[in-house]
């Protein structure tokens, strides 16, 4: 790198600041959206924010939406956004100790025991994986209405659960298969149990892969936006990306709120990217084996 | 402290039959070597005895007790891998006290034992720190100590010092010697270093493919050994070995040479005669101008107190063993002296020892 040329390095540096505009350019947009006060998009280059317009209002009003029900003394308030931030968290949530729990247990079974129907186990949540969700919507709806499942947050809890878990299973799997089995071994020896290995040994070692697949099943429900509106018929039953697409309709868009929307939605997302981050570290086996 | 004995143990990988039909008796408080090239079963024999692997035919003694189908954490021994096993995210303290632990052993017990533990292995200083913060030997140290905490029937070794350097394998050995007689512990040790096994066993048990070939005293195995290939595998540099046919008359004729026995040695193999191999140890070929053979230097390798001449003598390549220097060149032709007084004859075909 050093070593090429000055024009050389000025090109390589042109490219990637070009690249790197071209990516921010978007989320840009979205921050100048989000804190003005027109519902419009406007085609200027500039991201900068207009000074006089800027407002909290687009905020406030997501944050805020309600709707009434009832008349007179039987007249209720409901908060709305309130109702939709709490399903988003308890099915995130939810999907990611549901998904964590049942992938790192199945994917030790499959790293470390031989059993008849692993070959076609392994396989089988590989061609699962090929199937995007949108795909089953039908068959799961029906599956769903027969079960009682339909405005209930649990069905979309077992629905992104089953969607995130083979590739969970496939990543943790790899990644057991990394950890050598002498320390297995040498815990046998010490008179461990395999439940007692299983917790000691292998899931602190394995800690990297299983930050990974909980953001990526917490990151599956999150964002998850067409079963949700399907399953969900009650508008306090559907969660924050059902919201966002509120605010788009047929004849208009109303950009502030979306942006600003947008923002609220990814902060816990963010949020728990940072709380992981320190978990993705390499080489957590070195120094087991070998001098 | 215990005895194991193993009987008619076998281990079959579906055709592969790993270890076949090993007979092994280790007596309470004995150090049992076994010892052989590398996938002769060493591991295998030793992870059977773990429980680590399925016993195919056979059976397994602890203590008088079959142990077969014994889960590994019940069978009371512990074992120090090749590759040290340390639990990574565990601090040394904690990876000498999780198997104290899982036996439910009281706090202030297991705090004794890694203390002592650490005493006897110098690992004090080290109690805190993480496997990935220590020198190989320091590991293989924390490995040993692993094992040293549970006061087990029987100690288990799997090459555990061929990660580290000759320099540090010849200390650890002498540590593991001197762990032995503090002890007096039942211990079987696998090795394919026949110095390793010479300098630590009580006994040595010599495996080739799958089957114990001799068991005996390192020394007993040294001077008597069953077959030409305990011959040629214990002892370093390796015996020498010159292709021969016995005549009727109880002349050695080799490719060039003739050599007459002894009155006994030929009482020994009176009535048999054939292609057969005649074996002596590197310092029972002399520099001798009268000597019987004539052989040619290829290379000179000289220790500082002693030298080793290779020479080759028809198809063969001789070891010497020259307990002073002296100026040899390679190229050179020399004449050998065979003290045939030490010498082992096998059989060509078999390789038994016929005398
Ligand atoms: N799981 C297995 N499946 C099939 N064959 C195996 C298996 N494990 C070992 N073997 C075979 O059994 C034989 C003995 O292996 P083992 O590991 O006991 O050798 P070893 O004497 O310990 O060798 P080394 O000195 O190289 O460690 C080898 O030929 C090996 O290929
Ligand atoms: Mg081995």
């Amino acid at each position: 790198m050093n070593r090429s040329g000055r024009p050389q390095r000025i090109i390589t540096h042109v490219f990637l600041i070009l690249f790197t505009a071209m990516v921010l350019f978007p989320v840009a947009k979205v921050f100048q959206i989000a804190f003005q006060d027109r519902q419009s998009f406007d085609m200027r280059l500039s991201v900068l924010p207009d000074l006089d317009h800027l407002t909290l209002d687009n905020f406030s009003h997501v944050v805020g939406r309600s709707k009434t029900e009832g008349f007179g003394a039987e007249e209720k308030q409901t908060w709305v956004f309130g109702h939709q931030l709490f399903n988003s968290l308890v099915v995130s949530l939810a999907t990611t100790l549901l998904g964590v729990f049942f992938a790192t247990s199945a994917a030790y079974a499959f790293s470390r025991f031989r059993f008849p129907g692993r070959r076609a186990g392994l396989l089988g949540f590989l061609v699962i994986q090929m199937f995007p969700g949108t795909m089953m919507m039908i068959p799961l709806y029906i599956l769903m209405d027969h079960l009682g499942l339909l405005d209930r947050l649990l069905g979309l809890i077992l629905v992104y659960s089953t969607t995130a878990i083979p590739f969970c299973v496939w990543m943790l799997k790899g990644y057991f298969d990394t950890i050598p089995k002498e320390l297995e071994e040498s815990a046998l020896i010490d008179g461990a149990s395999r439940l007692r290995i299983f917790w000691s040994i292998m899931l602190p070692l394995a800690r990297p892969a299983i930050a990974v697949t909980a953001l990526f099943s917490f990151m599956t429900a999150w964002n998850e936006y067409i079963l949700a509106q399907t399953f969900m018929t009650e508008e306090i039953a559907t969660t924050l990306p059902v919201m966002l697409n509120g605010f788009v309709s047929k004849t208009t868009v109303e950009w502030g709120h979306f942006a600003a929307g947008a923002i609220l939605v990814s902060i816990p997302v963010m949020a728990l990217f940072f709380v992981l981050q320190r978990h993705l570290v390499a080489g957590l086996t070195a120094g087991s084996v070998k001098g | 402290m215990a005895e194991v004995t193993l009987k008619g143990v076998t281990k079959r990988y579906g055709n592969v039959i790993a270890v076949k039909d090993v007979d092994l008796q280790i007596g309470d408080g004995e150090f049992l070597v076994l010892v052989g090239p590398s996938g002769c079963g060493k591991s295998t024999t030793l992870r059977m005895v773990a429980g680590l692997e399925e016993i195919s035919a056979g059976d397994l003694f602890i203590d008088g007790r079959r142990v077969n189908d014994m889960h590994p954490k019940d069978r009371d021994i512990a074992m120090v891998f090749q590759s040290y096993a340390l639990y990574p995210h565990m601090s040394v303290r904690q990876n000498m006290s999780f198997g104290l632990k899982m036996r439910g052993i009281k706090k202030a017990e297991i705090e004794k034992r890694v203390g002592e533990a650490a005493d006897i292995l110098g690992l004090d200083d080290l109690l805190a720190r993480k496997p990935k913060e220590l020198s190989g030997g320091q590991r293989q140290r924390v490995a040993m100590g692993r094992a040293i905490v549970r006061k087990p029937k029987v100690f288990l070794f799997d090459e555990p010092l061929s990660n580290l350097d000759a320099k540090l394998r010849v200390q650890m050995r002498a540590e593991i010697a001197r762990l032995h007689r503090r002890l007096d512990a039942t211990i079987l040790y696998v090795t394919h270093d026949q110095v390793e096994a010479m300098t630590l066993a009580d006994r040595i048990a010599v495996m080739a493919d799958g089957l114990s070939q001799q068991v005996g005293a390192p020394l007993e195995v040294f001077e008597h050994p069953v077959n030409r290939f305990v011959a040629g595998f214990i002892g370093s540099p390796a015996m020498n070995f010159l292709p021969v046919q016995l005549d009727d008359a109880g002349k050695l004729n080799g490719n060039g040479f003739c050599l007459t026995l002894g009155e006994q040695q030929a009482e020994l193999v009176r009535g048999k005669s054939g292609p057969m191999e005649l074996g002596l140890r590197p310092n029972h070929l002399r520099l001798d101008p009268a000597g019987q053979i004539q052989a040619t230097v290829e290379v000179v390798e000289p220790l500082g107190a002693e030298t080793f001449l290779r020479l080759r003598q028809a198809d063969t390549i001789l070891t010497v063993r020259l307990s002073a220097q002296q100026e040899i060149k390679a190229g050179q032709e020399l004449r050998l002296h065979l003290d045939l007084q030490f010498a082992h004859l096998f059989d060509g075909k078999s390789g038994q020892t016929l005398f």
